[in-house]
């Protein structure tokens, strides 16, 4: 299985995953006016990996903005990381959420995924 | 009567305004709105909560102009161009901020859009965070590609009231005003 890797743009974040080493990124901003164009290859790389998932995956999340349809496919995004979750058991994911130390509105945003979800998050504050 | 709609444009976008567009609302003409706030908000060094407040807003607020401005009837085209719509930004206050748009809509699309305000007006931002996570987690995206999330956003945020009315313009045909408060 290849690698899936997308340059960042002004509306879109650059995006990297690697299936050997199990990292997933993704990085920047996410305001595409379709969402689900820009993120139905990843939606799709990550229904192949699942199939044969890392020993360990690590989920990096960074984003500076997302507008509301992207909200709903980093929920599908994420919903495909718990299948491999619930294969590979608890330390087989893990999640970590990046955010801005004055952005209470990004920290929320980690907090609401992780309450509709069964996978534990990271919550990371980065100094501006 | 049809309603001024060059009249209402001149009287909000007056004072200490950021940006107005009143024209085609595009993906590019997004992108370059998107750009120009940022940079002017980044000359007037507001603060980093306030500014990024805004810019979530103004993204959500613009896309929602982008997917739901009905083309309306000929003679709006006539008149003012295909996607037309209209927004001012403008600073009101020490650490609040102003959001007008405005665009045409037709009738039969007047009692969905007014329900959903009515409904998010009637919310607290406790309620709206639940009803937020709520449509979140529904698996549903409209036929345009929205989520169904942008104005509960934009409440959720701001924790504003919409102030917002529905104007005749021609037969069928309305022009809807939306004002959203920005404040830290």
């Amino acid at each position: 299985m290849e690698n899936l890797s997308l340059q960042g743009s002004p509306k879109t974040p650059t995006v990297k995953m690697d299936t050997e080493k199990g990292v997933i990124e993704i990085k920047g901003r996410s305001i595409p006016e379709n969402s689900i164009d820009f993120y139905r290859p990843i939606v799709e790389w990550l229904d192949g990996y699942a199939q044969s998932p890392a020993e360990i995956t690590e989920v990096n999340i960074q984003l500076e903005y997302f507008n509301t349809s992207s909200s709903k496919c980093i929920l599908d995004v994420f919903k495909k990381l718990e299948t491999v979750y619930k294969k590979n058991g608890e330390k087989g994911v893990s999640i970590n959420w990046f955010y801005e130390e004055d952005d209470e509105d990004m920290l929320e945003a980690g907090e609401d995924y992780q309450s509709i979800l069964k996978i534990p998050f990271k919550m990371v504050e980065l100094e501006e | 009567m049809e309603f001024d709609v060059e009249g209402w444009y001149k009287k909000v976008n007056q004072g200490d305004v950021v940006l107005s567009h009143a024209g085609s609302i595009s993906t590019k003409a997004i992108t370059m709105i998107l750009d120009d706030i940022e940079q002017a908000l980044f000359e007037r060094s507001e603060k980093s909560k306030l500014k990024k407040k805004i810019y979530n807003v103004v993204v959500e607020a613009l896309q929602n102009l982008y997917h739901h401005t009905d083309n309306a009837s000929k003679k709006v085209i006539d008149v003012f161009g295909e996607k037309f719509a209209t927004f001012v930004l403008k600073k009101e206050s020490e650490n609040t901020y102003v959001f007008y748009s405005g665009n045409f809509i037709y009738e039969k699309n007047i009692k969905l859009l007014r329900d959903r305000i009515n409904q998010i007006n009637y919310l607290t931002v406790e309620e709206l965070k639940i009803l937020y996570k709520l449509i979140l987690n529904n698996n549903e995206f409209s036929d345009k590609g929205g989520g169904g999330l942008g104005l509960v956003d934009i409440a959720k945020r701001t924790g504003c009231k919409f102030e917002y009315s529905f104007n005749s313009y021609t037969e069928n045909c309305y022009f809807f005003c939306l004002k959203v408060t920005i404040s830290v």
